[in-house]
Order: structure tokens, then sequence, then C-alpha cells
């Protein structure tokens, strides 16, 4: 089964349903993709968020997204991958990460779009400076996080 | 060898990277957290939890006790927020 990955980081959005078209171009084998879309929110837990800074260790960013993937293709039958991080400041409600996966069947793409957003938040180098009427500062890693990602090494 | 810094490490340190040359008694990474600690207030002020700091040898994650020799580049980092 030939899985091709893509592996992009970009200032520029993203078009979902290109990504899908460009994923499922002259394939027959792929029957269900699953996608994921994180946007910039306003409400965070205390202030209202007015714009996201997201940075990135370039090189490292993408070969740690490889790697995953990599795991995510041998973990489960899978028909094709894309992954598309932005960098730079966003607005609430604009494209922040875009997750795709492709699989014969449903449950293996739900299953590694989950498996790859957990440990894009826990691992890859991204990292989110947060405007807000109060001030400016990095937002703090979530316990919560790391949980979601720790799951998928329990047997 | 080469050092980069990201996030709230490289707005303390006051830049996003620089290539140091630490003596040979520092083996691991965090001896050189400690080392770098010492070379002036800023680098103390970025290093002052270094529990927290994450580091990268080569884009690769490793541990404080991983060993820094033969590293080409060195990345210290909070824990990460992308996603």
């Amino acid at each position: 089964m030939t899985c091709p990955v893509t592996i992009r980081i970009q200032e520029d959005d993203f078009d979902i349903a290109r990504e899908i078209a460009v994923l499922t171009r002259s394939r027959t084998d792929i029957g269900a993709v699953v996608s994921f879309s994180g946007i910039c929110r306003a409400d965070d837990d205390s202030a209202k968020v007015a714009a996201l800074t997201l940075e990135h260790y370039p090189g490292m960013a993408e070969e740690e997204i490889r790697r995953h993937a990599d795991e995510a293709v041998s973990r489960w039958p899978l028909n094709g991958i894309t992954v598309i991080h932005r960098v730079g400041r966003f607005m609430p409600g604009q494209n922040i990460v875009l997750v795709l996966t492709a699989s014969q069947h449903r449950q293996a793409a739900f299953q590694a779009a989950e498996f790859l957003m957990d440990y894009l938040k826990t691992s890859a180098p991204f990292w989110k400076k947060e405007e807000s009427a109060t001030g400016t500062g990095w937002v703090e890693a979530h316990a919560r996080d790391d949980e979601a990602a720790a799951r998928w090494t329990k047997s | 060898m080469k050092v980069k810094y990201f996030a709230w490490v490289r707005e303390r340190v006051g830049k996003a990277e620089e290539t140091i040359e630490p003596p040979a008694t520092v083996r691991t990474v965090e001896e050189l957290i400690a080392w770098l600690s010492g070379r002036s207030e800023a680098y103390a002020y970025a290093f002052e939890k270094p529990k927290v700091i994450r580091a990268a040898i080569d884009h690769a994650h490793v541990k404080s006790d991983a060993a820094i020799a033969g590293a080409r580049e060195i990345a210290f980092f909070p824990p990460m927020t992308g996603g």
C-alpha cells in the first residue's frame, strides 16, 4: 500500500477542500478521509485573545512531524497523510493547522488523525504567543495534552 | 557547536543563536545549561528553572543527561504549544 506523506510549514492559508482533492486524486483505494483543522480561538481560559503568533524551529519541526507520520504509517493501514502547520501572526477565526489522514476504512483514519494531532501539540517544536487586552505572553503547555499523547504509548 | 534558542528562552537570552565552545568538562545537556547559566544574568534568567527547559540535539529531542559530544546543533526551548 502506498502512503504519500506531505508535510508543509507555511505562512499562507490552506484550502481544506483542495488539500483533500490532492490527497485523493487518481486513487480508488481510499474509502475514508479524516480532516482536522485547528483554528485560532478568541476565548482562552481567562482573557479574550486578540492575536496569536506561532514560532517554530525550522528543520526540526518538519523532521519531528515526519517521524510521527512514519510511525502512524507503521501503526495503521493508511493511504495518505497531509500535515500543514502555519506560522506567523493569526487573528481569531484563522486556520492554524491541518491534518488529513486517508485510509480504506474510517477507523484507521480517525485514530491516525488523533495520534498525529496529539504529538503535534506535545513534541513538534512550535510555540504560541498570545496577545490580549491584558498584555502579551507565551502560552503555557497543558498537562492534558501530555496525557493525550501518552495514551498512544500504553499497551 | 551552534546553539539555538526559541520562544521565551530566546527572548530571555537575547539572541536566537550563537556558536559556543564550552570546556571539555561540560559533557551533558544538564552541564551545558549550568555552564551557560554562569555566563550572565540573562542566561541565568533563561535557565532559572532547568527542569522546564527542553533540549534537542541535531533536531531530535534529548533528555538532560544526554551527551553533547559530537553535536552540531543544540537547541533549548520551553515545552511546545503548537497544533
